[in-house]
């Protein structure tokens, strides 16, 4: 007999959206977590343009370097309108922002969406490349240990990924270059990509830091999968399969792949957020024109509609990214696919 | 005994190993199955009885040529239409497994992939030994759901594993066995999860099936009660060897061994029903209760105790008995209604109430080893509350612990063991002494033997009995093993969806007129004679056709 110590209720009974809610679980539990996102989001944006503000030092006075003469500061403060009270400033900003308009830069005088929106295509070129990279080995690696499991090149793949992941980015890049660019010479330096640049010239260029960004990322989603393939490979209904006499290879693609697939499917998604959030540095080093390199550079001027801007768009693609990541576990689980 | 050349399957001097990995020590090679035979034929039931590590699954997934969890079939023939298929290579295996011999696990829960409808996985073997069409498979499937007893066969296919009960799961893989009309079918225990009420449904819809398809079965079971319904021959199994193999009768009614009489007297009545129960230790009063998002769980329900005495509680799972308990121990304070004991009103919420009132209730679990911390060794687990009510430390705890240890009969030896060195019964004990040793005057045991076997189960009951008549304790006993209640206890609660429906003594609760629910639940416990399932069905049907 089975632990009868607690009975389950079969439903909490709550006052109103109860009946929605129990007859389609899915689309509430997805809406639940659009709503959150949209949340999260706003929330983001507050302590984006309250952090910024908070930030010591000032533009004007960075900008007229010397000749910061009082009226001289009170003069550019005004012309750029930071003499308007705080909340006005962000409600005018975040309104801006949501018809994809982030201002103009204090720096150049450009439009920060057109500039962003050019570095951001080049982050998003290097962040999916690596992806396009790391997703299929990571898998593969991750199948070859459970294929492996406990003997050399499980415990080989292992203790290399590890190393990997335990090394902060900047210093494998730059190991990378010591070696790679500067030993050999068969990779360039700096990863520098232009307009007009072929795709072939351009992947080139970006190899050293595409390596990086998949060393950085591979060991998480690598272990994932063997942990994920290795607990469905033990389950009873896998024994099942193998007691009814069906091939090796039915066994996994039909029932071992449908239960593993919802948690691979989870930590790719959230490595992709990392991938993206992560160019930050890796870009810095690389000097490599993304939205990492340019809100480095817009931090040393304190070019804050540029800070804001950049901020708010890492946000929300970690936001996205982790969103679909819950979404697609959340449709993966048959029993909220299929209530009662 | 059949004759060797006619039988379908024939096993023949089995013999499967494993190897162990102790911690800290050498790998080592153990024996799980010794030079175990038999024959089945065609049509037949050949039942596997013994306790748990008795080799009875070992030896049923032997007859599909397959090792679970490192077990490897060192030795012996497994013989099937006479072919040894040990000796097959590994396709020649597959083509056996889900074709010609079929497996029913424990939990259809966990068997069965959560991923696929129900009615896909029942004809996946079929179609894939090539043995009938998608549309052929289908039909014998919903033939099969029919004579199974599923509700709406029809569209019963196409639900998913978590969209239907337990029983009807445990059934659904019984026509998954059946679909692909094997010689042999393997039941590993298919009713040990379910509650009495359903097992008696399953069991009577596995014995149907079988003589509906003619289909041979090897039927593993820890309950002789249940196994003596439904099967031809029984072999009678303990540390992988065999003690007794027969005729269902012979087994049943004159046992030769007796490791097989004990297992057929398991549970004469151990105690004898107290005459006065009229003075209460413990007062529950119109108590109900409910989880904190307003759940209700406990209806009004009223019941008293005596001090010395046993009070059962029945009930399937969900029924409420557990709850009540948490009730008692404050776990889940009451919503509604008083507990009294010894007269005095106990404090609703366990974290309010006093050390002294902490001391006088104790619990035993379910499971031992869940409940004790695996790295605390036995004189830590037991002298834990002798320090925290009685201030006890050093020598004078180990003194203690020591005595304590003498009168669940371990021995002092066991003081600087850790429990993963203990077995089920002896954890059981540990636990026990751990009550024990806050000098308590009322102790709730929930289910404390239904995850043992029963011979070790009847000696941790006697135990039980033995304590209460030299210390004057109470017992709050929840089960669902109306055997237990009718060995252990003097008074009788039946509980059925949180409500109370019979309480009194035991003479009282258990006789005649009984109201619907209890006498569903007593004709449903299995008893230790043949025949006893027919009885009942037809019974049931001379009911229901009187109605």
């Amino acid at each position: 007999m089975s632990n009868p110590t607690e009975i389950k209720p079969a439903e909490a009974p709550s006052p109103s959206g109860l009946r929605l809610k129990a007859r389609f679980p899915l689309l509430a539990l997805i809406a639940e977590r659009l709503l959150l996102s949209v949340l999260l989001l706003f929330a983001v944006s507050v302590l984006i343009f309250g952090g910024v503000e908070a930030l010591p030092g000032d533009f004007a006075t960075t900008y007229l370097g010397q000749s910061a003469t009082p009226q001289a500061v009170a003069n550019i403060r005004s012309e750029l309108g930071l003499d308007r009270p705080l909340v006005t400033r962000y409600v005018s900003w975040l309104g801006g922002a949501l018809q994809g308009d982030f201002g103009t830069s204090w720096a150049s005088r450009n439009s920060v969406s057109e500039q962003v929106g050019k570095r951001l295509g080049n982050s998003l070129f290097l962040a999916g490349f690596a992806a396009i990279i790391a997703v299929p080995l990571a898998v593969g690696l991750g199948m070859l240990s459970v294929h492996f499991r406990n003997r050399m090149p499980d415990k080989i793949i292992n203790v290399l990924s590890l190393a990997a992941i335990s090394l902060p980015e900047f210093f494998i890049g730059y190991l990378l270059i010591l070696y790679f660019a500067v030993d050999f010479g068969i990779a360039t330096f700096p990863a520098t990509v232009y307009d007009g640049m072929g795709l072939a010239e351009r992947i080139q260029t970006i190899a050293l830091p595409t390596a990086t960004l998949v060393l950085v990322v591979l060991a998480h989603m690598m272990r994932m999968t063997r942990a994920a393939i290795l607990s469905v490979m033990s389950s009873a209904y896998m024994e099942t399969a193998e007691l009814k006499g069906l091939s090796a290879a039915r066994a996994i693609v039909k029932h071992a792949a449908p239960n593993a697939l919802a948690p691979i499917i989870n930590v790719v998604a959230l490595n992709l957020a990392y991938l993206v959030v992560g160019v930050v540095v890796v870009e810095v080093v690389f000097v490599y024109p993304g939205m990492g390199q340019y809100m480095v550079d817009a931090v040393t001027v304190r070019d804050m509609p540029v800070v804001q801007a950049c901020g708010l768009i890492f946000a929300a693609v970690y936001i996205l990214l982790n969103m679909v990541a819950d979404i697609l576990a959340i449709v993966a689980n048959p029993r909220l696919r299929h209530p009662r | 005994m059949p004759d060797l050349s006619s039988g379908l399957l024939s096993v023949r001097n089995l013999k499967i190993e494993a190897t162990s990995y102790p911690p800290g020590e050498a790998p080592k090679r153990i024996t799980i199955v010794d030079g175990v035979s038999f024959d089945l034929e065609k049509g037949k039931v050949l039942g596997l009885i013994g306790e748990s590590g008795a080799g009875k699954s070992t030896i049923g997934l032997s007859a599909l040529a397959y090792g679970r969890g490192g077990a490897e079939i060192t030795g012996g023939e497994v013989n099937l239409n006479g072919t040894n298929i040990l000796s097959l290579d590994r396709g020649g295996i597959r083509k056996v497994r889900g074709a010609r011999v079929c497996y029913v696990a424990q939990s259809a829960a966990a068997a069965f992939n959560p991923a696929h409808k129900l009615g896909d996985q029942v004809i996946e073997a079929s179609v894939k030994h090539g043995l009938m069409t998608k549309d052929e498979a289908r039909k014998r499937a919903l033939y099969l759901f029919g004579v199974l007893g599923l509700p709406n066969p029809e569209t019963f296919g196409n639900r998913f594993p978590h969209q239907v009960s337990g029983g009807q799961l445990q059934r659904a893989m019984t026509a998954m066995a059946l679909c692909s009309n094997p010689e042999l079918i393997v039941f590993d225990e298919p009713t040990t999860a379910l509650d009495v009420t359903t097992q008696i449904d399953v069991l009577a819809a596995i014995k149907h099936a079988i003589e509906a398809t003619h289909t041979a079965a090897l039927y593993i079971t820890h309950d002789l009660a249940v196994v003596a319904q439904i099967s031809d021959d029984i072999m009678v199994l303990r540390y992988g060897k065999t003690i007794e193999y027969g005729p269902v009768q012979q087994i049943i009614e004159a046992p030769t061994q007796e490791y097989t009489r004990a297992l057929v007297n398991v549970r004469q009545a151990i105690r004898e029903e107290a005459p006065d129960q009229s003075q209460a230790l413990l007062k529950v009063e119109n108590v109900s209760a409910q989880y904190s998002n307003g759940f209700k769980v406990l209806h009004d329900v009223s019941l008293h105790l005596c001090k010395g005495q046993t009070l059962a509680i029945v009930g399937e799972s969900g029924s409420g008995k557990s709850t009540l308990a948490r009730v008692i121990t404050g776990l889940l304070p009451p919503s509604d209604g008083r507990i009294t004991f010894e007269g005095k009103p106990l404090t609703p919420a366990l974290k309010n109430r006093s050390r002294d009132e902490l001391r006088r209730i104790q619990l035993i679990y379910q499971m031992a080893d869940t409940a004790m911390n695996p790295r605390q060794t036995v004189r830590d687990i037991i002298g834990r509350p002798l320090t925290f009510y009685d201030g006890l430390r050093g020598a004078a705890k180990t003194a203690r612990v020591k005595e304590l240890l003498e009168q669940i009969e371990m021995g002092t030896g066991f003081v600087n063991r850790y429990p993963a060195e203990l077995s089920g019964g002896q954890k059981q004990r540990v636990a026990i002494a751990r009550a024990l040793a806050a000098r308590p005057e009322l102790i709730l045991c929930d289910e404390p033997t239904s995850a043992l076997d029963p011979l070790v189960a009847e000696g941790i009951l006697k135990l039980l009995a033995r304590l209460q008549e030299e210390q004057q304790l109470s017992y709050v006993f929840i089960t669902h093993d109306i055997a237990i209640v009718r060995a252990i206890a003097d008074s009788v609660a039946v509980m059925h969806r949180g409500r109370l429906v019979r309480f009194g003594p035991k003479s009282q609760a258990l006789s005649p007129p009984f109201d619907d629910y209890t006498d569903l639940l007593l004709k449903s416990v299995p008893e230790m004679k043949l025949g006893w399932l027919e009885q009942v069905l037809t019974t049931r049907r001379m009911e229901s056709a009187g109605n």
